[in-house]
This record gives structure tokens, sequence and C-alpha cells, in this order.
């Protein structure tokens, strides 16, 4: 089992989801974060004083896979979230050891 | 009117002399007793709308300040309306309005408790042309609103009960002092000062009292860098600002609309125009202003553009076209982003503006009489004696309040709260409990 861990453009999020939906990955969780990578922020301005935003923002997604699935999870999202301009983000790939559905106590590979 | 005079040609031929006399004599009553019904109503109405302004400053003032600071901002608010109209009843408005005086200051005393204000003839137009109660809720409200201006420019930073009491004591005490200086019929009246609906007496006011406080109270922390760096505290809610402005512009209509003192329809319908007028050339100078000098259209900016021109229009309202009204707006527009920039750099730390839209705008209003007020005699000496005393007043009552306030029971909140934010600090409760809030 892992942890397939991507951080895309917020706008991309729908078809990323569509995309891993057409190869059978079902479940994820999504958080609303902040990062850079080497695109580079913006400066704004409140009354009279500027001020550089470092920090955009992105959505980081997760998803467990069983072992067999990470090689196509991984295209899924990336040819989805791709714009090929800069800040497109990155996908991380990291082992699980363990997995528990908690309502049915469930283990391993069945529990995602 | 031909029916009416055929229909009084008809009465007064069927009517002895006599009869028909005592018949219009009772028409000519009824009909100034329906002017003062229609004016009294209208000072009533004003009342209320200048009530709408407090409305206006809560969310202006809670817009412009950091989500962890907006039960604060919104409590002081609460309390400023609440013990500004009941300070006023209690001692400002007979300290206002003594009748009699020596023109300098005069003692308060309560409000009657009697359904007729302790005269009958206080409920009639021989009172007023509106009645007693009528003028003391007016009045209250206006009283109210010059408190208000200082809790903008103290945010975020003050110690909720030294607020109280600084704001409990201007109100009660200070503002009846200059309020009687010209309305109350005091020196400045005698001098020839003109002061319509409170540029000095209000804004002007609350403006250098609110500088007075800043300046013994001290910026935000980490708002003002070395090296002359500024780090901008950013508003937590642009829309609340935007519709606080609106809602200013509305009870505006009160503020100055009801301060005719009568619901003469010519001055009041010329007020209401040059009223709005000039908050439109305020607007629309901030926003050009604030485009060419920052680059950018600032939304903030634009707004206090907007009550700006409102300011600078409250001391003449009544005495110039809109034209004029239009161009005393729009220069007070101009003023008061270059006025924002300015405390800034000075390291004087103002989250609303208050010191600039109120403060500086309230003297422009007032010098403006002077320069385009064609209703009457103005000179602008007079007009720049009468404003730069009151905020003489206001400035060193409030510095010497506010020093007291800070020797006697401190004046700033620490340094973790001021941080973690003065609503979970100096109220235990949070504006917005289910949002993680990054300020």
């Amino acid at each position: 089992m892992k942890l397939v861990k991507a951080i895309i453009k917020p706008f991309k999020l729908e078809e990323v989801k569509e995309a891993l939906s057409e190869i059978g990955v079902e479940g994820m969780t999504v958080t609303e974060v902040k990062g850079f990578g080497r695109q580079k922020g913006h400066t704004e301005i409140y009354r009279g004083s500027e001020y550089t935003v470092d920090f955009l923002p992105k959505v980081m997604l997760d998803v467990a896979v069983p072992d067999e699935l990470v090689a196509k999870t991984i295209d899924a999202i990336k040819n989805a979230a791709k714009t090929g301009k800069i800040g497109d983000g990155k996908i991380f790939v990291l082992p699980i050891d363990e997995a528990v559905r908690i309502r049915t106590d469930e283990m391993g590979d069945s529990a995602i | 009117m031909l029916p009416l005079l055929m229909a009084s040609g008809a009465l007064s031929s069927t009517l002895s002399a006599q009869d028909a006399g005592a018949t219009l004599d009772s028409v000519a009553t009824a009909a100034s007793d329906a002017a003062f019904r229609t004016d009294n109503l209208w000072i009533l109405i004003a009342a209320a709308l200048v009530f709408i302004m407090h409305l206006g400053f809560a969310t202006v003032e809670s817009g412009l300040g950091q989500s962890k600071n907006t039960v604060n901002i919104l409590f002081k608010n609460t309390f400023i309306i609440c013990m500004g109209i009941v300070v006023y009843a209690a001692w400002g408005f007979n300290s206002m309005y003594p009748g009699d005086g020596n023109g300098f200051f005069a003692m308060g005393a309560p409000i009657s408790n009697a359904l007729n204000a302790g005269g009958d003839d206080l409920m009639t137009s021989s009172y007023a042309d509106y009645t007693y109660w009528a003028d003391f809720i007016f009045q209250a409200m206006f009283a109210a609103t010059a408190a208000t201006i200082v809790s903008g420019a103290v945010a975020e930073r003050i110690k909720l009960g030294s607020f109280m009491v600084g704001a409990t004591l201007l109100v009660t005490f200070i503002y009846p002092i200059s309020g009687y200086w010209k309305w109350g019929g005091g020196w400045l009246d005698a001098m020839g000062f003109y002061d319509f609906a409170g540029s000095t007496l209000v804004h002007a006011f609350g403006g250098f009292a609110a500088l007075a406080a800043v300046l013994v109270l001290g910026p935000r922390k980490g708002k003002y860098l070395p090296g002359g760096k500024i780090k901008p505290v950013l508003g937590h809610s642009m829309p609340l600002v935007a519709i606080g402005v609106f809602l200013l512009i509305l009870g505006w209509f009160g503020f100055n609309g009801g301060s005719v003192l009568s619901a003469d329809p010519a001055l009041v319908s010329l007020v209401f125009v040059t009223t709005m007028i000039a908050a439109c050339g305020g607007g629309l100078a901030s926003m050009f202003t604030s485009w060419i000098v920052l680059k950018k259209p600032d939304l903030s900016m634009s707004l206090n553009g907007i009550l700006a021109g409102l300011v600078g229009i409250t001391a003449g309202a009544d005495q110039m076209g809109p034209w004029s009204a239009l161009i005393v707006g729009f220069i007070a527009g101009v003023i008061v982003v270059f006025s924002v920039l300015f405390f800034d750099k000075i390291k004087i730390d103002d989250p609303v503006g208050a010191i600039s839209v109120h403060g500086i705008c309230g003297l422009w209003g007032t010098w403006a009489v002077g320069i385009f007020g064609i209703g009457g005699d103005y000179s602008i000496v007079t007009q720049l004696v009468g404003s730069l005393s009151v905020a003489a007043l206001a400035f060193v009552t409030s510095f010497v309040i506010f020093i007291a306030v800070k020797a006697i029971m401190g004046l700033r909140v620490s340094e973790e709260e001021e941080v973690g934010g003065l609503d979970v600090g100096e109220h235990g409760q949070e504006a917005y409990p289910d949002f993680q809030g990054a300020h």
C-alpha cells in the first residue's frame, strides 16, 4: 500500500478527481494548503504599504492505493493537473505500514 | 387652489364677519400645527438615521480590523451607543445647552423624568420647531457618534476597561463644552463661527481626541519596522467595510438633513443634494488619487474618501450649491489619501484612518465654509480660530485623560494578548469560532 500525496493548483482539483475515478480510485482526502517551490510570489498593496505574498494557495490530495495502482495513479494525477506553467505542483509516494477501515475492522488492501 | 378660494368665498358670505375671522384663525392654527408636526417628525426620523451611523461605524471598524479582534471592536461600539445616550441625558444635554451662561462652560444636569419634560410648552412650538424630547434624542445621537471616532483609531491594542473610562469622560464632560461654544450659543457662536452639522464639533473633535489617544497608546506591535518600513496589517473583511460606508451615507442624510432643525423644504432638500454630491466627490477623488499615487485603485481608501467628502460638507451643507459641495468633497477625498499615508509615515498607527477622515477633513470642511459659503458672511479666520480651538480642546483633554488612565489602570493589552487577539484576551470569545483564521 502506498500513500500518493499530490500538491496541485486548486482549480485542477475537479479534473484530477475525475481522472482518478476513471482508473478506479474513489477515496481521497483534500486539504487547502499554501506553499511555493520555484514559483515566485507577487506583490500586494494595502493602504499605501507594499508587501510580498510568497505563499500561494494550493490543494493537497492524499490517496491510499494498492502497490499495483501506484504508477497509474501518478500518471492520472500528473496528466490532469499539468498546465505546463510554473507552479503545477509535485507528487510524492510514501509507504503505508498499515491501513484500517474503521467501520468494518478490515485491514490491509481491503481497507483502502 | 381655485375651488378652495371659491369655497372660502362661499363660506364667508354665509357667515358673519366675526365667525369668518375665527374660522380663518383656526385654519391658520391648524396649518402651524401641521408644520410643527412635520418639523418634529423629521427631527425624529433624522435621529433614527443618525443611529444608523453606529451600524456603519461598527462594520467599518470591524472590517478594517483583524478577525481576532472583531468581538472587541464590536463590544466597544456597543458600549459607546449605550453609554453615550445615557451620559448625555445625565449631564451633557444641559451642559451643552444651558440657555444662559458664561460662553465657555456650563454645569450639566440630568434631563427631566416627567412625561412633558417638566413643562407643557416644552412639547410645543414655543420651545422650537420640535419638542424637547426630539431635541434631546437628536443631539444625543450626535454625542455618541463623536465617541466612536476614537474607538477605530485605538483598535486592536487598547485595554477594554481603559477605553471605556476614557470614552465616557470625553463624551460626558468634554464634548458638551465645545458643543456649547457654538451650538449652545457660547463664545464661538458670538464670534460668527459656523458649523452647520459638526465638521468641527463632532468630527474634528473626535479625530483630534483620537490623535491624542493614539499618541499615548502607541502603534500596534510590529507595524513599524526599523528602517522606515511599514508592515501592513490587513483588514479581515472588505465587504463589511463597504457595507459600513454605505450605511454611513444613509445615516448622513439624517445627520445633515436633521441639522436644518426643521423640515424646511428648501433647506433640507438642498442639504440632501450637497451632502450626497460631496460624498461622490470624495469617493471619486480618493479612487483616482490612490490609483495614481499607489499605482492601484485602493478600495479601503476609496471608501475613506466617501467619508472624507461627507465630513467635509458637514460644516456648510446648507451654505453652498452642489458644485461647490462637489469641489469641497473632492478636495477632502484627495486630502484623506495623503493624510493616511502621512500618519503612517510618522508612525501614528490608525487602523481605520479616523484621524484623517474626521480630524483633518473635519478641519478642511470647516475652513471650506469660509471659502465657498454663500449663505451668509463667513470669514476664513473665524473658521480657523473656531476649528483649531475645538481641535485643541479635544486633543489636550484627551491626552490628559488617557495619560491619567494609563497611569491608574494601564492603557495597552499585553504583547501576548495583542498577538493572540483581544477577542480571546479581553472577552474569552471568538467572532468566527468555526474558522481557523490566519489572523
